[in-house]
Parts: C-alpha cells; sequence; structure tokens
C-alpha cells in the first residue's frame, strides 16, 4: 500500500517547508482535530484561544514581514493552510481573514501608526481581526456596496451601513471596514470593536463552517478619526488584492480537505467489508478512489506551481482565480464522491468527510465564487468583461 | 549557565524497525529518523532554564550524516548552536564508546549544565547520563521530574522513582537527564525553523576529539550482537465458545497461565 502522494510532490519541496507543514500537522493534530467534530456539532469554537496557540507558533500574517510577523514564504504559508484546512475549513478561515484580510489590509494599505498598533498583536493572536467587504445586497458584486463614509467638519469620518457573511466579526477586536466616500470611491477603515454605532450579530444555523465565528456587522453613524482611515487604499482595487491573498492560501487548503476525506476513505475502504472482500478490492471504488488521488495530486501541482511564482514575485490575480476554480471545484467533487464510498458512515460525525463537503460548499462561494472565477478566466481570454 | 543538550536521532519507534543483517545494527537509512522523544523535554527545559538565566544552550548529537536532519529540527525550537560528532568510524559504537566520545566533546564546550533524555527509545538503557558523568568526573542528576537553579547556582532535582520521587542537589557543573513529566515542549516557530539553518553547526571528526578510531565503532564495542531474528508473527489466539461454560473455562485460562 503506498501513500496518497501519488506522483512524489513531497521531493518538490525544501526541509524548511516540510518542517512547517510538519508543526502545523502537529498543531492540529493535538489542538484541534481531537475536538473539531464536537465544536461543529456545537456550532461554536474557541477562536481566541486557537488564535493565541496559532500566533506562537507563527501562523497569524506568516507570509508577512516586519511588526512580529514570521515572513515566511508563499509555499510555505499555503502548506500551512493546507494542514489547518486538513482538520477543518473553518479554523483554516479563522487564520486566513486574520492573515490575509484583516492584516493584509493594514500591513499594505496602513499607516506606520496603525501597523504598530495593531499587528504585532494580530501576529501573537491577541487581537482578532475581521474585514467588511461583502453587504446582504453586495456579494459578488462589491463595488455597488451601499456602506457609505461621510467626513464631518473636523475630519472624522461617519460610517453606515452593513456588513454581512464576516468571517471573526463575533470575536474580532478590528474590523476592517470597506466605505464608499463621497468621491465615488471605496476607502478602508479600521473600527475598533465596541464603537459606539456599531453591532455585530452571530450567524446560526448555519449548515455549513461549523467551526467558525460568522457575524453581520452594522455600523450606524459609527464616528471615527481621520486616523482610522487606511491612508493607501484608493478604490475596490485595495479591497480586492487582499482577497487574492486570501483565495491563494484557499488554492493550497481546499486541498487539505480533499486529502483528509481521501485519507480516511481509502482507510474505510480498506477495512469495510461487503460481499465477503473488502469494498477497496471492487474496481468501481478503485476507480474513484484514483480518481481523487489524481485530481489531488494534479492540484498540489498546481497550488506548488502558483506559490512558486508568488514567492517570484510573478502571482498574477487570474493565475489565483484560475487555482481557486480549480481546486476548490475538484476538492468538493473528491469529498462527495469519498461521502458515496462511505455509505451511511458518511453522514456520520464520526468521520470527517460530509463535514468537509459541507464546509466545502461555503469554500466554493466565499472569496470568489466558481461563476465569477470563471468570468474572470473568460475575461482574460476574451478581453470582454461578462460582469462588470 | 552554559548548557549542552544531548540530543540523539533514532529510527521513528512508531515505525517498523529493521536490523541490518551484516552486522546486527539497526538499518537507519530507510527509516524514519526523529529527535528522541525525550530528548525534546530536555530541549525544552534548556530553553526555560536560558529564559530564566540567560546563557546559551548547545545542542551535542554523535551521529551519521543523516543526524543533521535532527540536528536542524532540534535548533528550530531555539537553541543558539550544535555541535556534530561525525565519524565514519563511530558506525556501531556501543555505550561505553558513546561515552568516551560525549565527554571528549563536551569538554571542548566546559558547560555548566548537561541536560538529556532519560532514555532513548531505541536502546532504552538509561544508562548514558550516568556514564557521561562519570567520564567527566561530575554529579548525575538522573531522571528529574523538576528542575529548579538556585540563586548560587545549585541545582535542586526532583528524581521520579517508581514509589514517588527524591529530592537531590548538586553543584554545577552537572549532568541531568529527564522524564517527559518535567514540561510540555514547545512547537518550533516559524521564525525558528527558518532561523535554524542559519545557526552555527561545528562538525567534530574523531582526530578533532583525540580519539582512536579503534577504541570505537564495531571494533571497539564492548559487547557485540552475535545473531538477531525477526519476532514471529502472532498465532492465533485460543477461542472460548460460551456454551453456559464460558465463564467457567475463561477462569480455568487465566488460572492456567497463572494471571489468577
Amino acid at each position: 500500500m503506498g501513500g496518497l502522494d501519488l506522483l512524489d510532490i513531497d521531493r518538490l519541496l525544501t526541509d524548511e517547508e516540510r518542517d512547517v507543514r510538519a508543526v502545523v500537522a502537529k498543531l492540529v493534530g493535538d489542538e484541534v482535530r481531537p475536538q473539531v467534530a464536537q465544536w461543529y456539532e456545537d456550532g461554536r469554537f474557541p477562536a481566541r484561544e486557537l488564535a493565541r496557540e496559532f500566533g506562537k507558533l507563527g501562523l497569524l500574517g506568516m507570509h508577512l514581514t516586519g511588526y512580529g510577523c514570521a515572513g515566511a514564504s508563499a509555499v510555505a504559508y499555503g502548506l500551512a493552510c493546507l494542514e489547518l484546512e486538513a482538520a477543518d475549513s473553518g479554523v483554516r478561515s479563522l487564520v486566513s481573514v486574520q492573515g490575509s484580510l484583516a492584516m493584509y489590509a493594514i500591513w499594505r494599505y496602513g499607516s506606520e501608526e496603525q501597523k504598530r498598533q495593531w499587528l504585532p498583536r494580530m501576529a501573537t493572536g491577541e487581537a482578532i481581526g475581521c474585514f467588511g467587504l461583502t453587504e446582504p445586497d453586495h456579494g459578488s458584486d462589491p463595488g455597488s456596496m451601499a456602506t457609505r463614509a461621510v467626513p464631518e467638519p473636523g475630519g472624522d469620518w461617519r460610517l453606515t451601513g452593513s456588513k454581512l457573511w464576516i468571517t471573526n466579526a463575533p470575536v474580532a477586536d478590528v474590523a476592517v471596514v470597506w466605505a464608499r466616500v463621497p468621491d465615488g470611491g471605496i476607502a478602508g477603515f479600521l473600527v475598533p470593536a465596541g464603537a459606539p454605532g456599531m453591532a455585530v450579530r452571530e450567524i446560526r444555523y448555519k449548515l455549513s463552517l461549523r467551526a467558525s465565528s460568522t457575524g453581520e456587522v452594522v455600523l450606524d453613524e459609527v464616528r471615527v478619526p481621520a486616523a482610522a482611515r487606511l491612508p493607501e487604499a484608493n478604490g475596490l482595487k485595495a479591497p480586492l488584492s487582499c482577497l487574492t491573498e486570501a483565495r491563494y492560501g484557499i488554492v493550497w487548503g481546499a486541498l487539505g480537505a480533499a486529502r483528509d476525506c481521501l485519507a480516511a476513505t481509502v482507510d474505510y475502504a480498506r477495512t469495510r467489508t461487503q460481499f465477503g472482500r473488502p469494498i477497496g478490492a471492487f474496481q468501481l471504488t478503485q476507480a474513484k478512489l484514483a480518481d481523487a488521488a489524481l485530481e489531488l495530486a494534479k492540484g498540489q501541482l498546481l497550488a506548488l506551481h502558483l506559490g512558486r511564482a508568488a514567492d517570484a514575485g510573478r502571482l498574477t490575480p487570474v493565475m489565483v482565480s484560475a487555482g481557486k476554480l480549480n481546486n476548490v471545484r475538484e476538492a468538493i467533487a473528491i469529498a462527495r464522491q469519498c461521502r458515496t464510498i462511505l455509505g451511511a458512515n458518511g453522514i456520520s460525525g464520526e468521520y470527517p468527510v460530509m463535514r468537509h463537503a459541507n464546509n466545502l460548499e461555503s469554500v466554493l462561494t466565499y472569496e470568489g465564487t466558481s461563476e465569477i472565477h470563471q468570468l474572470v478566466v473568460g475575461q482574460h481570454l476574451t478581453g470582454e468583461s461578462a460582469f462588470a | 549557565m552554559k548548557t549542552v543538550v544531548l540530543v540523539k536521532q533514532v529510527p521513528d519507534s512508531g515505525a517498523e524497525r529493521r536490523l541490518r543483517d551484516a552486522d546486527h545494527t539497526i538499518e537507519r537509512e530507510s527509516a524514519d529518523n526523529l529527535i528522541n522523544e525525550m530528548d525534546d523535554y530536555a530541549i525544552e527545559e534548556a530553553l526555560r532554564l536560558q529564559e530564566a538565566h540567560g546563557g546559551e544552550v548547545t545542542i551535542l548529537t554523535m551521529g551519521p550524516t543523516q543526524a543533521a536532519e535532527s540536528i536542524r529540527k532540534a535548533l528550530s525550537m531555539g537553541p543558539d548552536q550544535a555541535v556534530h560528532v561525525l565519524d565514519d568510524a563511530l558506525a556501531g559504537s556501543c555505550a561505553v564508546a558513546t561515552s568516551a566520545v560525549l565527554a571528549a566533546a563536551l569538554r571542548t564546550l566546559s558547560p555548566d549544565l548537561v541536560l538529556s533524555g532519560a532514555e532513548s527509545t531505541d536502546g532504552r538503557v538509561q544508562a548514558m547520563p550516568h556514564m557521561v558523568a562519570e567520564r567527566l568526573g561530575i554529579a548525575a542528576l538522573t531522571g528529574a521530574r523538576k528542575l529548579t537553579v538556585g540563586g548560587d547556582g545549585t541545582l535542586t532535582v526532583e528524581r521520579q522513582t517508581d514509589e514517588g520521587y527524591e529530592v537531590v542537589t548538586a553543584a554545577t557543573p552537572a549532568v541531568v537527564s529527564v522524564w517527559d513529566t518535567i514540561n510540555e515542549p514547545r512547537y518550533p516557530s516559524f521564525k525558528g525553523i527558518m532561523a535554524a539553518k542559519k545557526k552555527p553547526v561545528s562538525v567534530l571528526s574523531l582526530a578533532d576529539l583525540g580519539i582512536d578510531p579503534g577504541e570505537v565503532g564495531t571494533a571497539g564495542a564492548t559487547s557485540a550482537v552475535v545473531s538477531h531474528q525477526e519476532r514471529p508473527a502472532r498465532s492465533a489466539g485460543q477461542k472460548i465458545i460460551d456454551q453456559g461454560d464460558g465463564g467457567v473455562k475463561l477462569v480455568e485460562f487465566l488460572a492456567s497461565e497463572k494471571f489468577v
């Protein structure tokens, strides 16, 4: 019996990259895996405690430099996302939103003062951030957002609007809020938790990403000082660049969920006996497993290619769209196919498969739906924008 | 305080291990090699002492080329530097010869404290800390579950025993071996992982240490393995079908095997 690394992709990694992967795998093995099914069942998870554990390692904002961030490579960050999501997409989401959305926005577009105030505490997990772009009526089309920022005579800003499906919002110490300013452009603001006029409601009854905290942020004339505005963020390109960062992590992360499904399923197929033999000895089962392992390996090569391109400064948004489109689509197909091999056991929380499959439904939609990424690739090919 | 931690690379005790037919030594090339588990606790203890009292932490490993991988992993937890005793003549060294090599390397480092795991998961002899201390003529405080350093540099150890624990003290320099009850080793941080490959690792040969190759390795071993055999496959157990007398039969079996 061989491993799941069909193409010996491990050999393409450096010792350092393997060490990073091993330490994340160990951490999630100790701190996440034993409890994640229960968190999922309960619809609650210890975001703050996990953030501190992850912070000790250097996981939060690990691909950023300075301000207490680890300064790791894009490939190392990708491998970390993969191992996190092998435990649960919700746990990877906590890290993605913290590092790639909230911290990246401050790191890339913030003032020196904003960076010093927030990044070191966010890197250790002492402070948690969230990223408010999506609105109840504006998902794939954030450019039409309704949230407004109005300047006050003294230089303050007054923010009014509503942000929905905001990961980490119920536990966040700071929200990066995107709003339209009077000149019609989009600007970013750092709004601390508890700012007068800001209300956060946790979204319940989710059937996906249940080990993740998701909320609605309502801003009713919230006043923030001029210094709360991200000075370098001008226009929609700023939040979209943050999404490209987070999508890159998803390109890897989704494969973690797929790998975990496949590992559980191969194990199941070897031990589950029907008609007097292990179900893994049947041709139909082997065909499903072979296709899954092949797509997993192809996805890993794609992710690694994008990672190497990122580390060489050659990664483009279209490449990331292609990666997210393929890897999440294939990951969810693997999870669903694995579910069929587990039969009735496939729907049980005793196995990770349906939890991953349900989580991937969110991953398929957030950070740009598959359809939007098809349109990004389509625009790249034809020069015609089908969505804007 | 200057601390040296003895770190041994061992084959993964969770995986299948094989002995070579030629010289009955363990097949290391094909095995998954790891840092001896108990040594992780010794490294952690050294780092905690360094955080509290300052000083430097050095890793000392004797082992083949691939032991460099374990040295890098040890350094990723935070120690400052490492010494790798590497020499082809060392292959097959017995515990007595190994202790002579480690002691010679330690003399070049003159540490205040030598920390090690209480045992290795391959040899399980628990003799190395004692032997090294004996050769250096310093105290051995072995099997520690707690270690404290007093203001005057006196070491106090709670020494774990089957019945409870003993409190023993010694002046530095001394050797302290630790059990896994002493602390919870940290995960290497990403910064630690990235810094590890830049940390100095000095490689010492037997010539550097002034040791005659004839005194170590298979040639100089004080004991030799003359043969080995694989453990026979487990045979099927005895099945007792309960026909109303299952309990009696079970007790009869246990009594016949002197379990009850």
